[in-house]
């Protein structure tokens, strides 16, 4: 293994164990909001590794181009799918709402809502 | 390399298992849209790995279609739940 296969390796393994970690988090935290936050950030970090250490072992200078592109994809769009998944979550009323401590969209975004 | 291969499927299964887990218990919707996105993601890695250790590119062009997919799905059920309610 050269070098450059061993950095490869490491950063897969890396990834990896923050997938295993974002899988604890979902099925350990108690509501939606605190599992998001479980699911998105070492997701995105892990798959980031991952990607990265792929693109180390790729032959060709298209396949790293295409590595990094869904690298570049994740980090556009997993924050805006976590912040419309929040919101429709939040709107909706579901997801463990009187789990919160501050919450200050209450009064703008649901006047209905009671204090906890 | 082999072994990396093994430890990493190894981990990106135990990772889906703990996230089907979810996906089964629920307990709202969107809890599950978390945990299909999540899913999503695995099977990315998964296929990157996969083509890493077999220096194989084929499947990367795969990568790009499956994660924009998953971004899409996961808005428009967001949408969805907006609108309608879980």
């Amino acid at each position: 293994m050269s070098p450059l296969d061993l950095l490869s390796a490491a950063l897969m393994l890396t990834g990896v164990a923050f997938a295993v970690i974002a899988g604890i988090g979902l099925v350990r935290l108690p509501d939606l909001f605190s599992r998001m936050h479980a699911a998105t950030k070492p997701t995105t970090l892990g798959l980031a590794l991952v990607l990265l250490g792929a693109a180390l072992r790729s032959e060709t200078g298209g396949d790293a181009v295409k590595l990094l592109l869904v690298g570049a994809f994740t980090f556009l769009t997993a924050p805006v799918g976590a912040h419309v998944l929040g919101r429709s979550a939040y709107r909706a009323g579901t997801g463990g709402l009187e789990g919160l401590v501050v919450d200050e969209l209450r009064d703008e975004d649901r006047p209905d809502r009671q204090d906890p | 390399m082999t072994a990396v291969l093994v430890v990493c499927f190894a981990g990106l299964g135990l990772a889906a298992l703990l996230v089907l887990v979810r996906l089964v218990r629920g307990p709202s919707v969107p809890d599950r849209i978390v945990a299909l996105d999540v899913l999503v993601q695995l099977v990315v890695a998964g296929i990157a790995v996969a083509a890493a250790v077999t220096r194989d590119g084929i499947y990367l062009s795969v990568l790009v279609a499956v994660s924009l997919l998953g971004f899409v799905g996961t808005v428009s059920v967001g949408r969805f739940i907006e609108r309608r309610g879980a």
